[in-house]
């Protein structure tokens, strides 16, 4: 039987697109559709036991592939586990300083964010820093050659610190909404 | 795909042109069954013409039951006997039930699932479902004077695991070979074609007898999810009509309903549905009320009904209101409204609905029967009798899956909305040194707190080898198949050591309870046990023979010739012991080798078809 594609490719060969940070994202929800067009169970519910289990597995595949790729950070994360730099690994906790100054400082206006309005000014300042990281790591990724990966890396964990944060923001939202 | 045509010596016609797929309503008041007949679906009737089937059933001792109209009408004197909204309780432990201290039945907890004491022992609702679900089927099956291929039967979107797994075991229970769970509001979305239209947001408003169920779907790239859901489980079509009674008696001046004989309080309750149903066309009817010996006539204005039910309806409204607040929507936003549910028929709430949305709703369909017909489209295609084959529905989780962890919180593992099939895996440690086994329990919810999400199941992981707390890796997999069932396994990654569990949420029937309940028997499978089962490894046996002998014609040639013998061995073994043997074990070992001989074949056609769909995007990109 010939060779082709398997479970263990990586996503972005899955999907037939480049190994970089940029995406398009009309082509990632295209070939989404077209690959669980192919793999999805409901395409073998007239098959053999055999077929529908393959069929779970891949579709299942897909779908990782996809939530993964589709979200920036996840993305840029991957990234760096197939360049051997994981964004977990212990030895990478540490964050700068500056950093953690800015944090602190976000927090306590959370805390003390009178009204709506403050906590939505607060939401659109951490948006703004947000962005800004997405166009560092698109910098890095994709401008910079060679990659330093444990950069990279740096400016991902620093982003994760970013999304927690716009959660709790969103919570509070939501609560003042109630 | 292109299908070899081969039908079995005595079977008749070639089966494959004649795949009969269903779907089901499974309602809390009502029940149908619908298929694609001549290209389009249609609800199926009964013997009698009936499309729609009370979702009642009566125990009447000695293995006899009634189903349906029969129950309904034996109720009023058979209460105890008679299990009526027996969905209300599928999954559902006896703790979990509000307000049952007002239903006639005498509740008990039996392996995790609420049960109800009938004058034949106690009765699950997954028990009073398969009834309900096996007098479809042979409904179905005398229509259309064959075998079943299969059934698409309908859940409301926020069902959870437990419901789902329980709807799944009624179906197993009824003989009936689940292709699909699908969502109720998706199936009416399907009904009207909306999977190939306008992407963007949907609402399908759902008033039924008993209950009220909003839903927000949002279509994208042939993706149905659903965004929110919300309603009210004890207000419907039953409201109204007890409403409009009331105002009846208070009209004539008589007693109030509570105060009146049993016998006429059910009278004035179904003149006020009659003229309820009445008035939906005609703008003035006469009540006629038999009270106290005498017949009173009452004039009934719409507008007089539309005023004493006036609170019901803006009750839907508002929730409706807080669905779409949820979602962070607009209602100029939702670009159609599906109305489903015989109570959608009434003009006040078709008007309240175009003036909140702006645009009148969809009406084009029977509100009772849409539904039933969006689940048949749906099992039409996934029996492959589409013609296109173009309609794929990609299902999200309704709620979101996780784990117990120290201190009673919750470790989300897959997110709401997540795209299934999904599966995840996360890894976690051990808290104490020395630590041999891990419990494992798996919740469902949005909270943070274990007590606050609905407890799906536990098990645990023993023979960790013992090491310093935090040491050991051990990885916890989600799964969940595309009908949204979970299932959770365990694996310490040093040792190798496994533990696993397909989520029968807390209750669980086994597959050995289900086989028993068979036995048992039902009212509907009058016919001889032994036979049905047979009949079902033979039916099973031709599905696998013509799936693989489809999969030889279009793919054959990925394999070598050694290969293609050994799987036209299989075959032929499987289609002799599938004709010459007796008992369905032998036969269901056949149809098993075949399988398991088909494995890399299988695997290997599906590689060409995710090349084939990669290759194929990239040529139109060019």
């Amino acid at each position: 039987m010939d060779e082709g594609l398997t479970l263990a490719a990586s996503d972005f060969a899955l999907f037939g697109l480049p190994e970089r940070f940029a995406l398009d994202v009309d082509a990632l929800d295209t070939k989404w559709k077209s690959l669980q067009a192919a793999a999805h169970p409901d395409r073998h519910a007239t098959e053999t036991a055999a077929a529908q289990r393959v069929a779970m597995q891949w579709a299942v595949r897909i779908n990782e592939a996809y939530r993964r790729l589709k979200n920036p950070l996840a993305r840029a994360a991957y990234l760096c586990h197939l360049h051997g730099s994981d964004v977990g690994a212990e030895d990478n906790t540490a964050m700068p300083a500056a950093f953690l100054m800015q944090q602190m400082h976000w927090r306590e206006s959370l805390a003390e964010a009178p009204d709506l309005a403050a906590v939505d000014a607060l939401a659109d300042e951490v948006s703004a820093s947000r962005r800004e990281t997405l166009g560092t790591l698109a910098r890095q990724i994709d401008e910079t050659d060679p990659v330093d990966w444990r950069a990279v890396a740096a400016t991902v964990r620093g982003l994760m610190f970013v999304d927690r944060f716009l959660a709790d923001v969103d919570r509070r939202i939501e609560a003042l909404h109630d | 795909m292109a299908l070899l045509q081969i039908s079995e010596p005595g079977q008749g016609p070639d089966p494959h042109q004649s795949r009969h797929a269903i779907g089901i309503d499974l309602g809390t008041t009502h029940s149908l069954v619908a298929a694609i007949r001549h290209g389009i679906p249609e609800c199926l009737p009964d013997a009698q013409g009936r499309v729609i089937l009370p979702s009642a059933v009566r125990y009447m001792g000695g293995g006899r039951r009634e189903i349906g109209d029969a129950a309904l009408a034996s109720q009023p004197d058979d209460a105890e006997n008679t299990v009526v909204s027996a969905k209300r309780f599928m999954g559902r432990m006896l703790a979990d039930l509000r307000g049952h201290g007002k239903l006639p039945y005498r509740f008990t907890d039996v392996s995790g699932m609420v049960g109800i004491a009938t004058r034949e022992g106690v009765k699950t609702p997954v028990e009073v479902s398969a009834e309900i679900l096996a007098t479809l089927r042979q409904r179905a099956e005398d229509t259309f004077d064959d075998d079943l291929y299969g059934a698409v039967i309908t859940v409301p979107a926020y069902f959870d695991d437990a419901q789902r797994q329980a709807t799944k075991d009624a179906a197993k229970l009824a003989g009936l070979n689940v292709l699909r769970l699908i969502n109720e509001p998706t199936a009416a979305a399907i009904a009207y074609g909306l999977d190939q239209g306008v992407e963007g947001l949907y609402a399908v408003y759902d008033l039924g007898g008993g209950t009220f169920d909003i839903s927000l779907l949002r279509l994208a790239r042939g993706v149905f999810e659903v965004v929110a859901t919300g309603g009210d489980s004890a207000l419907g079509g039953d409201d109204y009509d007890q409403r409009l009674a009331a105002w009846l008696l208070e009209r004539a001046g008589l007693p109030v309903l509570e105060a009146l004989a049993p016998r006429e309080r059910r009278h004035v309750q179904t003149e006020a549905r009659r003229v309820k149903e009445r008035l939906s066309d005609a703008g003035q009817v006469t009540a006629r009320v038999d009270v106290g010996g005498r017949v009173h006539e009452i004039e009934v204005a719409r507008a007089d009904f539309e005023a004493a039910t006036a609170e019901l309806t803006a009750t839907t409204l508002r929730l409706l209101k807080r669905v779409l607040r949820d979602a962070k929507v607009g209602a100029d936003e939702v670009q159609g409204v599906v109305m489903v549910g015989g109570s959608t028929r009434m003009p006040v709430v078709r008007a309240e609905i175009a003036g909140l949305f702006g645009r009148p709703p969809l009406t084009d369909l029977n509100p009772d029967e849409v539904v039933a017909l969006g689940a048949a489209i749906q099992a039409n295609a996934l029996a492959g009798n589409a013609a296109s084959g173009e309609l794929l529905l990609l299902d999200v989780t309704p709620l979101s899956l996780g784990l117990e962890t120290m201190g009673g919180l919750v470790e989300r593992i897959i997110e709401r909305n997540t795209t299934i099939p999904a599966a995840k895996a996360q890894d976690f440690t051990t808290f104490k040194d020395g630590q041999t086994a891990m419990a494992v329990h798996v919740v469902q919810g949005e909270r943070e707190l274990v007590a606050d999400c609905r407890s799906l199941a536990r098990f645990e992981l023993r023979g960790i080898p013992p090491m310093v707390a935090g040491a050991a890796r051990i990885r916890v997999t989600f799964q969940v198949d595309a009908d949204g069932l979970l299932s959770v396994s365990a694996r310490e990654l040093g040792s190798g050591v496994e533990a696993s569990i397909v989520v029968k949420p807390s209750y669980g029937l086994s597959d050995e309870q289900v086989a028993s309940m068979l036995k048992e028997g039902f009212a509907t499978a009058e016919e001889d046990m032994a036979r049905r089962s047979l009949r079902e490894a033979q039916v099973e046996a031709e599905r696998m023979i013509l799936a693989t002998e489809s999969a030889l014609a279009a793919d054959g040639d990925l394999l070598e010739p050694g290969e293609r013998e050994a799987i036209e061995a299989l075959l032929a073994r499987t289609r002799t012991t599938a004709a010459e043997a007796g008992a369905p074990r032998t036969i269901e070992d056949a149809v098993e080798a075949l399988a398991a001989g088909t494995e890399s074949f299988a695997a290997a056609r599906m590689n060409r078809g995710i090349r084939a769909a990669l290759a194929g995007r990239n040529v139109n990109e060019l």
